[in-house]
């Protein structure tokens, strides 16, 4: 089953809202993405992900805005999106009393996959999960990363155009994840559009753009890279001190410090000039009965890109943790 | 409507009934059982009714009285006791429900043209068996009194006037031994049938919900109604499978007379099973969890159609209130269709109102269940 692709938009979100009482939950989120693309949404948990994959499959109907997937409103014609999606849920939600081969049979019934197209498409499935020769073993004895293989495989038996894997490695050991993320490549490099969440970061890399979720909000939208080199307006530094609690207050109000924030054993400094602060900060330290046994400058990762782009989303809230 | 769809659902709920040994069970094993248990349990016949005697003349004509109570099968006699307070003690342990007290004068009396008095005490705590064993002992001693009176006016040569110059004949139709379990029996099916309907169907789609499994099929095109049918089908197939049970039982074990047509017992069935497992798929959609759903379904279903369907309790003897609600409970014209199939071998003609009643409630439950079900998480 392939798409009618009107133009090179998959997906478009505008101004989108979902609100659950009084708590919301989606705010106000807009983006566009292309055909082939590897969308990563990456957030803390409750931040809002599931939320917004649910709205865009069609489970949920946005409070507000507007979203075309496929071409196709989701609130509108959430049946006729259906047929253009894949979609994996954050647990895993096969059927565990069905063999790997009834829940492939099963799916491919509801997608319309039968006789010759669904042997086709049943044998690469099989084949991409890794389940030859385990045709008739229950889904609820496989183990994990099996388990997520099978799901991606009963997703795309219909040859769904834009997939929608949230949270699709969550409790996967990493040797099944890096494998996973492959199989996720090699879809989108035939023109499957894939939206992922994660809250990993080293998944993020991944993904050929991240849109950063906080508190229903998008807080960053960008590829990784561009992320990484520009989202951190100054440079990072990487400290080692003692003791740490004492150190991230005076971090925090030592001049020429945009923000600071404890990085496991570490502490992540963001300054105006690396030369200046490396100079000064040791002393402004010691003044407050800290010592400091290294500092360095550091390439910023996703997780710096993501801390200061939180507080920057969620100013009134102050400097994240 | 898609049939790759429907077909799909229905071969995936039939593996995992197959698979899930807890449902097998319900389908399968709680049929007989209850209606063993009911089947034996609810009949309202009394006999071996437990009776002491305390014969205080011990005449020829004492002994006669008491060998037409022994000889009766609705009492038994266990005892013979001195005096009041050992009677008394006798039914406060329940060793008998009756005690018989012949007075030391009966024989005598009983020439006389006065007439003779036997004391009867009752054990009152179930007044419906203390009035039905009071009816029989009272035909007991009335057809004693008959006989004696028929010898006492043979003696006096005037046997000629003796005969009553007018009896009742009475001619049972339909259950013709008078038993109650046939009456009864018919119902146990109907009840049998709805319960287990509901309960089955309850499971479905709260066991989507619990397992975490709805959100995917959400996710899938497949519409509602295919959902619902799908769903539906295998427990339908295992409904009939049921009534055919249900019916073999009755009749193979408990030798209740079948009368009607296989095609009546299967039409109307069928007919009671989509009111069924309706009100169990709905409970289901609401409830969205496997306990609750199957507790609701059981409230709903067995109260009412215990009490207010007319499968052991006449609908004509209760208050008009409680008469009119019976109408509401589907179980009470299933219970009239069965009874009828059964004993009368009732066709659709003499059954066209309940028939009609029960269609009109499988139309209402298919809309009210096709509706039920939205494609949403919240």
């Amino acid at each position: 089953m392939s798409a009618a692709q009107p133009d090179r938009a998959a997906v478009v979100v505008d101004r989108l809202v979902k609100r659950f009482g009084t708590f919301t939950a989606v705010d106000g989120v807009t983006f566009g993405v292309d055909r082939g693309e590897i969308m990563g949404f990456l957030g803390p948990n409750g931040a809002g992900k599931s939320t917004l994959i649910r709205m865009l499959c069609g489970l949920l109907r946005p409070t507000s805005g507007r979203a075309l997937v496929a071409g196709l409103d989701v609130a509108r014609e959430p049946e006729a999106v259906r047929q253009h999606i894949g979609y994996m849920s954050q647990r895993f939600s096969l059927y565990g009393d069905l063999t790997v081969l009834e829940n492939l049979r099963f799916f491919g019934g509801l997608y319309g996959v039968e006789g010759r197209e669904f042997a086709a498409r049943s044998s690469w499935a099989l084949e991409m999960a890794g389940l030859r020769g385990r045709e008739s073993t229950l889904a609820s004895e496989l183990a994990s990363g099996w388990k997520q293989r099978l799901a991606l495989g009963c997703a795309v038996l219909h040859r769904p155009p834009i997939l929608f894997l949230d949270e699709p490695t969550s409790g996967v050991d990493p040797i099944a994840r890096r494998a996973f993320w492959e199989l996720i490549q090699q879809m989108a490099a035939t023109g499957v559009t894939v939206f992922v969440s994660t809250h990993y970061m080293d998944e993020a890399e991944y993904c050929h753009r991240l849109a950063l979720i906080h508190r229903g909000r998008l807080v960053g939208l960008g590829a990784p890279e561009v992320l990484r080199r520009h989202a951190l307006r100054g440079a990072l530094l990487e400290l080692e001190c003692e003791p740490v609690g004492p150190a991230l207050e005076a971090l925090q109000a030592a001049p020429g410090v945009l923000d600071a924030a404890v990085f496991g054993s570490t502490l992540h400094v963001l300054v105006g000039s690396a030369e200046s602060a490396c100079a000064e900060l040791p002393a402004q330290l010691a003044a407050r009965g800290v010592r400091c046994t290294r500092i360095r400058t550091i390439e910023p990762t996703l997780e710096d890109v993501f801390v200061q782009q939180l507080g920057a989303g969620a100013p009134q809230e102050g400097a994240p943790p | 409507m898609s049939g790759a769809r429907l077909a799909a659902l229905a071969r995936k709920e039939m593996i995992q009934i197959w698979r899930d040994r807890r449902s097998l069970w319900i389908a399968l094993f709680m049929p007989i059982m209850q209606m063993g248990l009911i089947g034996y349990g609810a009949s309202l016949d009394i006999k071996h009714v437990p009776v002491c005697v305390s014969d205080r003349e011990g005449s020829q004509a004492s002994q006669d009285l008491l060998k037409r109570f022994q000889a009766s099968a609705y009492f038994e006699l266990v005892g013979n006791v001195a005096d009041d307070r050992a009677l008394t003690a006798a039914i406060d342990a329940g060793r008998c429900r009756i005690g018989l007290v012949v007075p030391p004068d009966f024989s005598e009396r009983l020439r006389d043209a006065g007439g003779a008095a036997l004391q009867a005490v009752v054990d009152g705590t179930d007044d419906n068996s203390a009035n039905v064993a009071i009816a029989y002992a009272r035909a007991v001693v009335s057809g004693y009194s008959a006989d004696v009176r028929l010898d006492f006016l043979r003696q006096r040569g005037l046997a000629g006037q003796a005969t009553a110059p007018l009896g009742v004949e009475p001619r049972v139709w339909f259950n013709e031994d008078l038993e109650s379990r046939a009456f009864i029996i018919p119902g146990v099916v109907a009840m049998v049938m709805a319960l287990i309907g509901a309960l089955l169907s309850s499971l479905t789609i709260a066991r989507e919900w619990e397992r975490g499994t709805m959100e995917l099929l959400i996710s899938t095109p497949v519409r509602p109604l295919e959902i619902m049918l799908g769903k539906l089908l295998p427990y339908f197939g295992i409904g009939l499978l049921d009534a055919v049970l249900c019916a073999a039982i009755a009749v193979g074990w408990f030798g209740i007379p079948f009368r009607g047509t296989l095609a009546m017992l299967f039409s109307t069935a069928a007919l009671f099973l989509i009111v069924v497992l309706g009100v169990g798929y709905i409970i289901s959609v609401l409830t969205r969890n496997q306990l609750g759903a199957s507790q609701i379904a059981l409230l709903v279903t067995l109260l009412p159609t215990t009490l207010l369907s007319g499968f052991a309790f006449p609908i004509d003897q209760m208050p008009a209130p409680i008469r009119l609600l019976t109408y509401l409970v589907y179980g009470r014209y299933y219970v009239t269709i069965l009874k009828a199939i059964f004993l009368k071998g009732a066709g659709p003609q003499a059954l066209a109102a309940p028939i009609l009643a029960l269609v009109a409630y499988a139309a209402a439950i298919g809309v009210l269940a096709a509706r039920a079900f939205r494609k949403r998480l919240v």
